[in-house]
C-alpha cells in the first residue's frame, strides 16, 4: 500500500464508525479529532478496525502516533506497505 | 472451547454485546429461551397486530443534528444508521398532579418556561440542577449509590416539583420504591427531559429486527428455544453452559443478560457476596387497548404519554392490593409525529402492581382480577380519555405473572434488582452481567450496557 492508500483505508474506517460525518475535507496535517466528532470510543474502534483489517497491534503508547491522517499514515507504513 | 463467548439472554443488551463481539471477530453464541427476541422489551402478535410488549416511548432521542449523545454513540458502536430506526419524535406529553401541571416536549426549553411557569422561585434553582447533572459523567462504570431525593432535596425547595420531577423517571426506570440511585436517575433525566421520546415507526419490531440482521451478517450465532439450566463453576470460574436439554457448551468468557439474582441462581458455585442481590419488589400491570377511533381526533386525548399522581406525595411502592390506581401512566403511540398514520387507535395504561398478590391468584381468581382491573383501569382513565370504554374493539393485559412467565425475572421486577452491579463483575472471573442490574435503563441506556461490557472485558 503507498501512503496515499493507506490514508483512504484509514477515511474508509472512520466513514464506517462515523456515517454521518463529512470526511472528504479532512486537512491531513491537523488532528481528525479537531476537524470531525470523534471520542474516544470512536477512536478506539479505529484502532480495532486496524487490528481487524490489517493485523496491526497499535500498542496503547502509539495512540498519539494517529492523530492525524498523516500521520497515521506514516505510523502505519512499515505494517503496510507490503499488503 | 466451542466459543469464546456465550451470552445468555437476546434481549437488546445481549444482542448489542453480541454484536460487538461478533464484528471483531469473536465467536459468539446468544442462548434465548423463548421463540422471539427482546426479553423485557419485545412483541408479540394479538388478534393479527404485532404488538410491543410495553414500549412506551424510546427515550434518549436526539434529532440526526446532534453528534454527542448517548444514541449516536450506540448507533455507531453497532454500526447502525440513524435513519434505519425511522425515529418518530414524541409531541407534548404531561405530569399531572392534584394542585399541578407540567408539560414537556422533546425541546428542553419548553420544560424551564414551564417550570418557570408554574413554580416561579424554583427556575434558577433547576437550573443549577440541570448543570450539575449535565456534568455528571452519565456512562462510567462502577457509580457508588447515592440517594436522589438527598440530592434533589439539596436543589430544590418545591417538595411538590421534587414529586412530580421524579414521576416518569421513577416509572420509567427505578428498581427501588419511592427512590432511584443518583447516577440512575442522572441518566434518566436526561434520557426523558434533556432529551427525549420518539417511537421507531414500527416499534421494537423494527429495532429487533435491525439487531438481529447486524449480529447474525457479524457471524453470530443465535439459538432461540435455548435455554440455559446451570452454569458449571470451577473454583472461580464458569466452565460451561448446561442447556435444558442436556448439551454442554464451552467459552472463554459468558455474559448474563437475565438479572442478577437470576444469574446468581444459575451458578452450582458462587463466593457469598458481601451483600447478597435481592429482587426487586416493582412491577407493573399494563393494558392496551385498540379503539375505533383515533384518541386526538374523537376524544380529544392529545398527550403522547401521560403521568399522573391523585397525592402530591408520589408513592412509588409495591402496592398493598393488586394495583395501585392512584398513580399511573397513559401512552398513545398514536400521539407520536408519526409520518404515516397507525391503521387503528392504541391506548396503554399502566400501574404499579403487586406480584406475590398476583402470583398467589388460582387460575379462575386470576382471570377474573385480571379482568377486573383491566376494567377499573379503563375507568380511571376516562378522566383523561372521556368515553375511552365505548370505543374499545380489542383489548390485551399484562400482569406481573405474565412479566415473570416470560422474563424469568424474579417477581416479575421489570427493573431487575434494587442491587446493581454497576462495574458488571460477579464473584466469578468470567462471568458478567449487563442489562437492567448492571443499571443502565432504556432502550439506549441498556443497549450502551452490552456494548460497554463487551467492550471493557473481552474487546479492549
Amino acid at each position: 500500500m503507498t501512503q496515499e492508500e493507506i490514508k483512504a483505508s484509514v477515511l474508509d474506517i472512520i466513514s464506517e464508525i462515523v456515517p454521518d460525518e463529512d470526511t472528504s475535507h479532512l486537512d491531513p496535517e491537523v488532528r481528525i479529532r479537531d476537524q470531525i466528532n470523534l471520542d474516544s470510543m470512536d477512536f478506539l474502534d479505529i484502532i480495532m478496525e486496524l487490528r481487524k483489517r490489517y493485523q496491526v497491534d497499535v500498542p496503547e503508547e502509539d495512540y498519539p502516533k494517529l492523530a492525524s491522517l498523516n500521520s497515521c499514515a506514516a505510523y502505519l507504513d512499515p505494517w503496510l506497505k507490503d499488503k | 472451547m466451542d466459543y469464546d463467548v456465550i451470552i445468555i439472554g437476546a434481549g437488546l443488551s445481549g444482542l448489542a454485546a453480541g454484536i460487538r463481539l461478533a464484528h471483531f471477530g469473536q465467536r459468539v453464541c446468544i442462548l434465548e429461551k423463548h421463540g422471539r427476541v427482546g426479553g423485557l422489551n419485545s412483541y408479540y402478535p394479538i388478534q393479527g397486530r404485532i404488538t410491543d410488549v410495553g414500549l412506551h416511548a424510546m427515550t434518549n432521542y436526539v434529532p440526526k443534528s446532534v453528534k454527542s449523545a448517548p444514541l449516536v454513540k450506540i448507533l455507531r458502536q453497532l454500526r447502525l444508521s440513524y435513519d434505519d430506526l425511522q425515529l418518530c419524535p414524541q409531541a407534548t406529553s404531561r405530569i399531572i398532579f392534584p394542585e399541578k401541571e407540567l408539560q414537556f416536549t422533546n425541546d428542553f426549553h419548553f420544560l424551564v418556561q414551564e417550570i418557570a411557569d408554574k413554580f416561579p422561585g424554583q427556575v434558577d434553582r433547576f437550573m443549577k440542577l440541570t448543570r450539575s447533572l449535565v456534568s455528571y459523567d452519565d456512562f462510567s462504570l462502577g457509580e457508588k449509590s447515592v440517594s436522589t431525593r438527598t440530592v434533589l432535596n439539596s436543589f430544590l425547595s418545591d417538595p411538590l416539583l421534587i414529586e412530580m420531577l421524579l414521576c416518569p423517571v421513577l416509572f420509567y426506570g427505578s428498581p427501588k420504591e419511592d427512590d432511584i440511585d443518583f447516577s440512575q436517575f442522572s441518566i434518566l433525566f436526561r434520557s426523558i427531559f434533556t432529551e427525549g421520546f420518539a417511537r421507531p415507526r414500527q416499534g421494537m419490531q423494527q429495532i429487533l429486527h435491525l439487531l438481529v440482521e447486524k449480529y447474525r451478517e457479524s457471524g453470530g450465532e443465535l439459538r432461540t428455544r435455548c435455554q440455559a439450566h446451570h452454569l458449571g463453576i470451577q473454583k472461580d470460574l464458569v466452565a460451561e453452559v448446561h442447556l435444558a436439554d442436556g448439551e454442554i457448551l464451552g467459552a472463554k468468557t459468558f455474559i448474563s443478560s437475565i438479572g442478577l439474582p437470576e444469574t446468581r441462581a444459575l451458578c452450582s458455585h458462587w463466593e457469598p457476596l458481601a451483600q447478597e442481590p435481592e429482587p426487586g419488589e416493582l412491577s407493573f400491570i399494563e393494558s392496551i387497548l385498540f379503539t375505533d377511533v383515533f384518541p386526538s381526533q374523537a376524544l380529544g386525548f392529545e398527550p403522547t404519554i401521560l403521568f399522573y399522581s391523585d397525592s402530591d406525595r408520589f408513592c412509588y411502592k409495591k402496592p398493598d392490593g393488586p394495583v395501585d390506581l392512584s398513580s399511573g401512566v397513559v401512552c398513545c403511540p398514536n400521539n407520536y409525529q408519526l409520518t404515516e398514520p397507525m391503521p387503528e387507535g392504541i391506548i396503554r395504561l399502566t400501574h404499579l402492581a403487586n406480584f406475590s398478590l398476583w402470583n398467589g391468584f388460582d387460575a379462575s381468581e386470576y382471570r377474573m382480577a385480571k379482568d377486573r382491573w383491566a376494567q377499573e383501569s379503563v375507568k380511571k382513565a376516562e378522566r383523561f380519555i372521556p368515553c375511552l370504554s365505548q370505543h374499545i374493539k380489542a383489548q390485551d393485559t399484562f400482569t406481573p405473572k405474565t412479566v415473570l412467565k416470560f422474563t424469568g425475572r424474579c417477581n416479575g421486577a421489570v427493573y431487575g434488582s434494587p442491587d446493581k452491579v454497576s462495574d458488571g463483575r460477579t464473584p466469578i472471573k468470567n462471568l458478567f452481567i449487563c442489562g437492567t442490574d448492571q443499571g443502565w435503563v432504556g432502550i439506549v441506556g441498556t443497549l450502551l450496557s452490552g456494548i460497554t461490557i463487551a467492550n471493557k472485558y473481552v474487546l479492549y
